[in-house]
């Protein structure tokens, strides 16, 4: 499917070169083959659904694979900068790849909407902007939760990847603030057949509360290990984890598991005074009427919040150059750092020069298992 | 570390070093049949797991056209071959094996799909599934190049990894899937709190591992394996077809690929790519024996599932690092030990 689209925009693009460039092109990498191909999938199916004008201006989608792999990711950013001659560039599901692409970003002076949460510095990274809700935000949440509950000792286990990792510090950067101690630092990989090692230390510690830093299905093995072996406390997940198929996985023995996550899992729960409230419930009516009931996922809402900044962006830049110039893309950069009030399927965005993210605690919600599906807590 | 802890991690380890066992078994059945480092061991594991996660829940495996295609692809290469030999009495046998067999599978799964039967008529649908695809991958990829050396044989087993691998990815989809547990108990040892699953496990593994003794020592097909395996040349000036060892080895490697999937799928979550991970296991385990002695292999991969379960509670981070380095060791004493042997090959 996604093939033919490629196909028709490149063979467009091919008849388009000739004349003068007047739409916007949006360079895209994504891994939807290789072990990030869970989350790439989500991501990619994303872009069938977006519009083909934003801002007034056409706008053709170049997407590109990386296979959930770094260099490919990077490589592809350069093609698509280079050969393609790509406005904005786009991606990708993964950490690494993502700062491979904000590299070469920052080399050739291209807007880069990172739909990966990565913690790089605006004044350093000056052309790449964060779409996703940055960890430490979405584990505030967690964290007042935990307040709530009592909670004064937490175990973690997490993936032994930079996901695991990101979650592992978002987890102790609030751990001063909200009073609680992080016991343990365990990791797994996607792929173990067993995490009884890690959880027998978890359990030796004795924790109030367990953080399980995976995501997708590959959250559920802990959270089934710590089930197994009696875990009494609460145990909490991240905005990885928020999907059907975890609790497809996990079954009952998952009930119960929390989750901050981004409004559009939840948006018919939503208040109606909720801002993002009839942006995500539009999105994820869409979403599920093309791939499918129950296919809702926080990734696909990254790229659809990306083209929403985009489409705010691009009135702005179009008013100082013409697409496909230099000037076009600091003109956009420049646009970008300055949107006000866009209203996303994940939150509200303001954005800064000082803060390339703009979200704010309308962006996340608490969800839990109740009898086989997410929840929103009240 | 107390008693309770030690003796958990001593039976996670030895559940996953069954499994391990199992697959280092197959492995070195494969590569002392027919030279070939079987990398897409792994893929068998993968497709019977999450197959059978499938069936339980109703839906059809894709896993059914892979079988049916790849059926249709061995007939058609054995067909030109019988074709061009003038043999037409080895036709029938060809339809039968290549493509009614394989086709029949695929009807009968996807009519019995819906119906969700016992749990025990999965699995036996499932083997009836991935079994057949060992002796189709050794046609359609190995035995056209059954004397090429070591290292090209290894060249087109990574080339079948990622065949199937990649087929995997578009029949079963990103996300992981999980099969019930066969026998959801626990039962009081003592302290020990031992789960039923991680008995059934190892009960199976052991029973498998038997049972390939008694096919070696007592049938003809298992002697004549064995005698693949020791010499080629001299296999075959005694009368045993080394295309047809070669499919059997294959046929066993993909059922024991089988069996390890089913059991595996009720422990752990399965990924479309997990399946490389635990056949590299196995293969660590088969090289901790030394890649010659059976027991060796087994007793290998049975330490290599221990070490995996204390590394993960004492440095988890770092457990696939010490895992994977474990064979380091192994594999400078082998080398030291058989240097004129590589000589040999390299000539």
């Amino acid at each position: 499917m996604n093939r033919r689209i490629i196909t028709a925009l490149l063979a467009a693009g091919a008849l388009g070169a000739a004349t003068a460039q007047a739409e916007v092109i949006v360079g895209v990498t994504l891994g939807a083959t290789g072990p990030g191909a869970s989350l790439g999938i989500h991501y990619k199916n994303a872009f069938q659904l977006m519009p083909k004008t934003l801002g007034g201006q056409p706008v053709k989608y170049i997407i590109l694979e990386d296979g959930s792999d770094a260099t490919n990711a990077g490589k592809n950013a350069r093609k698509l900068i280079s050969e393609d001659n790509a406005d904005v560039v786009m991606g990708s599901n993964g950490v690494p790849s993502s700062l491979q692409i904000a590299q070469v970003a920052t080399e050739t002076q291209t807007p880069f909407l990172c739909l990966t949460p990565i913690n790089v510095k605006p004044d350093q990274y000056k052309w790449t902007f964060s779409v996703p809700q940055p960890t430490e935000l979405m584990m505030s949440a967690v964290a007042e939760h935990m307040k709530e509950h009592g909670v004064k000792t937490v175990g973690f286990i997490g993936f032994s990847d930079a996901w695991g990792d990101l979650m592992y510090k978002a987890t102790q950067h609030w751990a001063d603030k909200y009073g609680y101690k992080v016991v343990t630092d365990e990791r797994y990989a996607r792929a173990d057949t067993s995490v009884t090692g890690q959880i027998l230390k978890i359990m030796a510690a004795n924790p109030d509360a367990v953080v399980v830093g995976g995501s997708g299905t590959g959250g559920a093995l802990p959270h089934i290990a710590l089930v197994d072996r009696g875990y009494k406390g609460l145990i909490y997940h991240n905005h990885g984890t928020v999907n059907a198929e975890f609790i497809k996985v996990g079954g009952k023995k998952v009930e119960g598991a929390i989750a901050p996550t981004g409004p559009l899992i939840v948006p018919e729960e939503l208040p109606a005074t909720n801002p993002v409230k009839k942006v995500a419930l539009e999105f994820t009516t869409r979403y599920e009427k093309t791939f499918g009931a129950g296919t809702r996922n926080g990734f696909a809402g990254y790229s659809a919040d990306a083209v929403r900044l985009l489409a705010a962006a691009i009135p702005e830049a179009v008013k100082k150059a013409k697409p496909g110039t230099p000037q076009f893309r600091a003109a956009l950069r420049d646009a970008l750092e300055h949107v006000k009030n866009v209203v996303g399927t994940h939150g509200v965005y303001n954005l800064t020069p000082q803060n390339h993210n703009g979200e704010d605690e309308r962006a996340r919600v608490l969800v839990h298992v109740e009898n086989g599906q997410w929840r929103l807590m009240k | 570390m107390n008693a309770d802890i030690f003796l958990w991690l001593v039976q996670d380890g030895v559940t996953n070093g069954a499994i391990y066992a199992l697959l280092a078994l197959a492995l070195l059945l494969v590569f002392a049949v027919t030279r070939v480092i079987f990398v897409p061991q792994g893929e068998f594991i993968t497709y019977a797991g999450l197959s059978l996660a499938l069936l339980e829940s109703g839906r059809t495996p894709g896993t059914i056209y892979i079988l049916a295609i790849g059926g249709l692809v061995a007939a058609l290469i054995d067909a030109v071959a019988a074709l061009r030999d003038r043999a037409w009495r080895r036709l029938p046998r060809i339809a039968a094996l290549y493509i009614l067999l394989p086709i029949g599978v695929a009807l009968l799964v996807a009519w019995a799909a819906p119906r969700k039967f016992d749990h025990w008529v999965q699995v036996l649908l499932v083997l009836a599934m991935v079994v057949p695809l060992g002796p189709i991958v050794y046609r359609i990829a190995y035995q056209p190049l059954a004397s090429a050396s070591v290292l090209v044989l290894f060249i087109v087993s990574m080339a079948v990894h990622y065949v199937l691998a990649g087929l995997s990815l578009v029949f079963f989809g990103g996300e992981g899937l999980r099969s019930s547990p066969f026998w959801d108990a626990h039962f009081k040892l003592g302290v020990m709190d031992l789960s039923a699953q991680s008995l059934f496990v190892i009960g199976a593994s052991a029973l498998l591992i038997v049972a390939l003794w008694l096919l070696f020592e007592h049938t003809i097909y298992g002697k004549a394996l064995r005698a693949t395996a020791i010499n080629r040349v001299g296999a075959r000036l005694v009368g045993i077809r080394t295309a047809l060892t070669g499919q059997i080895s294959f046929l066993l490697a993909a059922f024991i690929g089988a069996v390890s999937g089913i059991l595996i799928s009720s422990i752990t979550t399965l990924y479309y790519d997990t399946g490389f991970l635990i056949g590299l296991k196995g293969f660590v385990g088969a090289i901790l024996g030394g890649m010659a002695s059976y027991p060796l292999a087994a007793l290998g991969a049975l330490v290599l599932g221990l070490l995996e379960s204390f590394s993960s509670f004492w440095a988890s981070a770092f457990k696939e690092v010490i895992v994977f380095t474990s064979i380091i060791p192994m594999l400078v004493w082998l080398s030291v030990r058989s240097r004129h042997v590589e000589e040999e090959e390299e000539e």
